[in-house]
């Protein structure tokens, strides 16, 4: 017995004038400093306004946002009392936003209370839409929420089934304005969640073709998306890639190199798209040591190959890494500009870090403590993996 | 040698196993927090077993099959009927997943067990490595 969730979704060109439908009183905006200067508040508010609903906004939400950050953001809803919470930006903001939430709920829990062993009984106060303004996190689609513990730098996997966001928008024209730096990494943010979602031991049929399309949808647009940001087309079909890996992945799981690029991106602080989808080759290399089925099939699916088996999972290695050079995102954790000694002191910090992130549970073939370094020393070298 | 679910011997294989596991010793190394495994009847198991599992720094403390649920304290309790710990133990359902759908009711510091899911997953590993005997229905 498995179960699958999602928000309404509702996308595609105009997709934002779905708010100008909706209820309420009182809406807090939960976002980040960069989309607001980047004006993407204003056709927002200007719908939620014609509704009468009266906004505030919350945005003081960083990159992989802090358990303080939260807690700041559920005093303001405390205070605002909304009858929405809206989060508008990237992963961080909307798993924010998610957070604050349900926070704003249940005031008797903490953030890191957030399991998805209990009940929240959510929706009494308040309802949570969701608006990304990058093509990637999927956040908008799934229950999940990645914090970071002021404690030790680490990231909180959290998350809920009742974090579910009510409705999710997914407007291109939310994206058009991202630069080509951000398309790259986001977009292979999204490529992992696809293809570790169609990977990882608890991929379904009901994800299983979510995951697919999205893999191949990325494989064919992202490059597209990246030399020509203006090109409506492309971006459309990133913006609603990034929501179908969302949903796939999100009712699947992701994997090792979420693992991986979780615990890179608390030590060194890289975007977390650009350390997932790095380390993404070197996983899936890994793990076709030993089950390379279901990686030549995607390769298949994806129409990357008309092989399926091991060859086929060389074939989706390959092109994930031909994927990521072409759009001019480093292959090894060198070329990202990570210093030797630097590694070398982070080395058993990071191996820990993955050994504890709970995206490791559910990878096809299970790693070691010495696995894991192996893995981390190959990802920096760029070096294949064949153990 | 197959141990018979549940039992007293069963429980001490597991703990015999988790002791010779390099892995679960590494990703627990630093945990503290007893368990017992409550087995409810069903259809094809008319009574309730308790199972203690001592869990301690990557190692195994000590385990035994328990009179009551109170003859000895434990930090964590999962529950659940007899057939669901079969197929637990068989590999046919993942106890995070049960666990998220409510098959298996876990109590106590769920924040604390969430940062160790490795290790969780090692015990998992080492149930399924139990050679096991099932009552007959």
């Amino acid at each position: 017995m498995w179960t699958f969730s999602s928000p309404r979704i509702v996308f595609g060109e105009d997709a934002l004038d779905t708010l100008s439908e909706i209820s309420g009183k009182k809406a807090l905006i939960v976002t980040d400093a960069g989309v607001v200067s980047l004006g993407l508040l204003e056709p927002i508010i200007q719908r939620l306004a014609r509704r009468r609903i009266r906004c505030e906004i919350f945005d003081d939400v960083t990159p992989d946002p802090a358990v303080p950050t939260i807690e700041q953001g559920v005093a303001k809803a405390l205070n605002v009392e909304p009858d929405w919470v809206v989060g508008v930006g990237g992963g961080s903001a909307m798993d924010a936003a998610k957070a604050i939430w349900v926070l704003y709920e249940r005031t008797d829990l903490a953030a890191a209370d957030i399991n998805p062993f209990i009940d929240l009984g959510l929706r009494r106060k308040a309802r949570l839409i969701t608006i990304p303004t990058t093509s990637g996190t999927g956040s908008e689609a799934t229950w999940m929420i990645v914090l970071t513990d002021p404690a030790d730098g680490r990231k909180l996997g959290l998350g809920n089934r009742e974090c579910v966001a009510d409705l999710a928008i997914v407007d291109p024209a939310m994206a058009m304005g991202m630069p080509p730096q951000l398309t790259a990494d986001t977009g292979l943010d999204a490529l992992a969640h696809a293809i570790e979602g169609y990977t990882c031991t608890w991929r379904s049929d009901l994800t299983d073709g979510l995951c697919a399309h999205a893999a191949a949808e990325v494989f064919e647009h992202l490059p597209r998306a990246i030399a020509d940001g203006s090109n409506v087309d492309a971006r459309t079909r990133m913006h609603n890639a990034a929501t179908t890996a969302g949903l796939g992945f999100g009712n699947a799981f992701a994997s090792l190199a979420h693992a991986m690029g979780h615990a890179i991106g608390a030590v060194h602080h890289l975007p977390h798209g650009r350390a997932v989808g790095l380390c993404l080759p070197f996983t899936l290399e890994f793990v076709a040591q030993t089950a390379p089925e279901r990686l030549g099939r995607l390769a298949r699916l994806a129409g990357l190959t008309t092989h399926e088996g091991g060859s086929g999972a060389q074939v989706l290695v390959n092109a994930i890494r031909h994927l990521a050079g072409g759009i001019g995102n480093p292959l090894s954790l060198s070329d990202a500009g990570i210093e030797q000694d630097a590694f070398e002191a982070s080395l058993e910090t990071m191996v820990g870090m993955a050994e504890n992130d709970t995206q490791i549970i559910t990878a096809a073939r299970s790693v070691s403590s010495g696995e894991l370094r192996l893995l981390f020393e190959s990802a920096y070298d760029g070096r294949s993996v064949s153990f | 040698m197959a141990f018979r679910f549940p039992s007293d011997e069963w429980i001490q294989e597991l703990s015999r196993q988790l002791n010779e596991s390099n892995s679960y010793e590494q990703s627990a190394k630093d945990w503290e927090g007893d368990f017992i495994f409550v087995i409810a009847p069903d259809g094809s198991f008319a009574e309730t077993a308790y199972l203690f599992l001592g869990l301690k720094h990557g190692k195994s403390t000590g385990a035994g099959l328990l009179s009551s649920i109170d003859e000895k304290p434990a930090e964590y309790r999962i529950s659940a009927p007899y057939s669901t710990w079969r197929k637990v133990i068989d590999g046919d359902l993942d106890p995070i997943q049960g666990m998220m759908m409510r098959k298996l009711k876990l109590e106590g510091n769920l924040m604390k067990i969430m940062r160790y899911p490795k290790a969780a997953k090692e015990i998992v590993t080492c149930c399924a490595s139990v050679p096991t005997e099932w009552p007959k229905g």
